[in-house]
């Protein structure tokens, strides 16, 4: 009975989701750091929360990137450490395939999270709710390319002993753009100029990552697991 | 006609090339400096806005461009071995990638020195001047993922695979500072139309950018020769070249 | 030529004189560099050599 490539992809993410679900303290640890990281810049600098604002996007952005960064190490760690991933990519629906589906689903879980927990981040740094709505779109942009680029990265360095801190050698100097455009959007929002250049660069990144990045992953892991 | 291509992706053909072009890199390269110097340090006026700082010119612009030369080089090199399997292609991204490095390091400091006294400051979050770091940050990435694998033909492609995929950064370095309002200051010599430099600072600069280009396919060759020995140890090759 | 004036390249010599400097740096540790290691890959190229020789022998 083959399965048709849509279907495989559902059954994939849902495994993934299961087995994050089954951990449930290993999937709220990069939510609890990326709080407690957003919490330590105002108590480090005891601001005055009007001025807290203005460093409110790139506090925010740096803890998102930094969270993310943590639970990507077991993007493809656990699969590959006890022969999964191989016999998956064995299965005939392609290695391409297997990657979207763990990294579309370690988004959910990791990115996702994110912008649904960042009006609180958000307000606790003194960002105006109007400029909420900009925030939490660049933040899902942002997280998802994030996601693709880590991909990509953790694709590399599977396998490796310490390959977490080489993980984020390689994958920060690639989201720096990002970065800069997504904390950019938000500071728009912020002081109320129109933040959509920005957030179509954003976009315009989100997409290019998106489409290119899995062959670069799926090439990664070929390269470190053969 | 293509034969002299496909000699290029044999080991004990690039190692002898090699080593008979490093001399005449190496002379060029004292030649070409040595006028650039000379000429670019004491026979160029002052600039009317700049006086005599602006000298530093003569060895910021050819380390950024070299920076970014290398870097195209490598991800090249890398692309190649990649797709058509070609081992030489590896040698020569490991051995441009600590050049390429170097240079970008000598660009950011001359920059922070000739930013100083023109700017007032030895930094700025500039565009062209984040991205050229981001650049850094990408060599030193691929240097230390090479380095990370026990079997180094694996990490000779994982690091391909990221030069190649870096070398997006290379056309952001380039553009930024027509794509964004930039402190730094816009294309003078790689850009569509004449030149908007008069030809007495010119030449200068175009001989240190040959020099320095020299200078890299000079200190390339050298560092390709070890890396091809160190890929090839166990071949009948090396044995004979070595033992003479 | 090599005057006081040109020493002091109109004020910025503090700027310009380190700024070549460390140029010549970054150049000569490059060719220093290199030919170090070409050395160390032709000392281990040799030694493999002569394993290999005395293996077949």
């Amino acid at each position: 009975m083959s399965v048709g490539a849509l279907s495989a992809f559902n059954l994939l993410v849902r495994r993934e989701l299961c087995l994050s679900f089954r951990r449930p303290d290993q999937l709220l640890q990069p939510l609890v750091f990326f709080l407690i990281v957003t919490t330590l810049f105002p108590l480090g600098l005891s601001l005055q929360l009007s001025l807290l604002r203005d460093m409110a996007p790139g506090v925010l952005w740096v803890a998102a990137l930094l969270s993310s960064l943590l639970s990507l190490d077991g993007l493809f760690k656990s699969d590959a450490d006890d022969g999964t991933l191989e016999q998956l990519a064995l299965c005939g629906q392609g290695l391409t395939l297997i990657v979207v589906a763990k990294t579309f689903a370690h988004w959910l879980v990791s990115g996702a999270a994110l912008v649904l927990v960042s009006p609180v981040v958000g307000t606790a740094l003194g960002i105006p709710t109007g400029a909420f709505p900009t925030m939490m779109l660049s933040l899902g942009l942002g997280t998802l390319t994030l996601s693709w680029l880590g991909a990509i990265g953790a694709g590399l360095t599977v396998g490796l002993k310490r390959g977490n801190v080489l993980l984020s050698l390689i994958v920060l100097p690639l989201a720096m753009p990002l970065l800069i455009f997504g904390a950019g959007a938000t500071d728009r929002a912020i002081s109320g100029t129109n933040a959509a250049g920005a957030l179509y660069f954003l976009a315009a990144l989100c997409v290019f990552t998106c489409t290119l990045a899995p062959f670069a992953a799926t090439t990664a892991l070929r390269i470190t697991l053969e | 006609m293509w034969t002299w291509f496909y000699k290029l992706a044999s080991p004990p053909y690039v190692y002898g090339v090699a080593a008979t072009l490093v001399p005449w890199f190496l002379g060029g390269a004292a030649l070409a400096l040595g006028y650039g110097l000379i000429a670019g340090l004491a026979i160029a006026p002052p600039d009317y806005q700049q006086g005599e700082a602006f000298r530093m010119i003569y060895v910021h612009v050819p380390s950024a461009i070299l920076s970014l030369t290398v870097y195209t080089v490598m991800a090249a090199a890398s692309a190649v071995a990649l797709i058509w399997r070609i081992k030489v292609g590896h040698a020569v991204a490991a051995a441009a990638a600590p050049i390429g490095a170097s240079f970008t390091i000598l660009a950011l400091v001359t920059g922070s020195l000739w930013g100083r006294p023109m700017w007032g400051t030895y930094w700025a979050w500039d565009p062209r001047l984040t991205s050229e770091l981001i650049l850094l940050f990408l060599y030193v990435g691929v240097m230390s993922l090479r380095s990370a694998f026990e079997d180094p033909s694996r990490g000779d492609r994982a690091a391909a695979l990221l030069a190649t995929v870096g070398v997006v950064n290379v056309p952001i370095v380039h553009f930024s500072v027509v794509w964004w309002n930039s402190l730094h200051q816009g294309a003078t010599i790689v850009k569509l139309g004449a030149p908007s430099m008069p030809g007495s600072m010119l030449w200068p600069l175009l001989s240190m950018w040959l020099g320095f280009m020299l200078f890299f396919a000079a200190v390339l060759c050298i560092r390709l020769q070890g890396e091809v020995l160190n890929r090839e140890r166990q071949s009948t090759w090396v044995r004979e070249a070595v033992k003479a | 030529m090599m005057s006081g004036s040109f020493w002091a390249m109109g004020g910025y010599a503090r700027y310009v004189w380190p700024c070549f400097g460390f140029s010549c740096v970054v150049l000569v540790w490059n060719l220093w560099s290199a030919r170090r290691f070409r050395v160390a890959a032709q000392l281990r190229a040799r030694r493999a050599a002569e394993m290999a020789t005395v293996d077949e022998s």
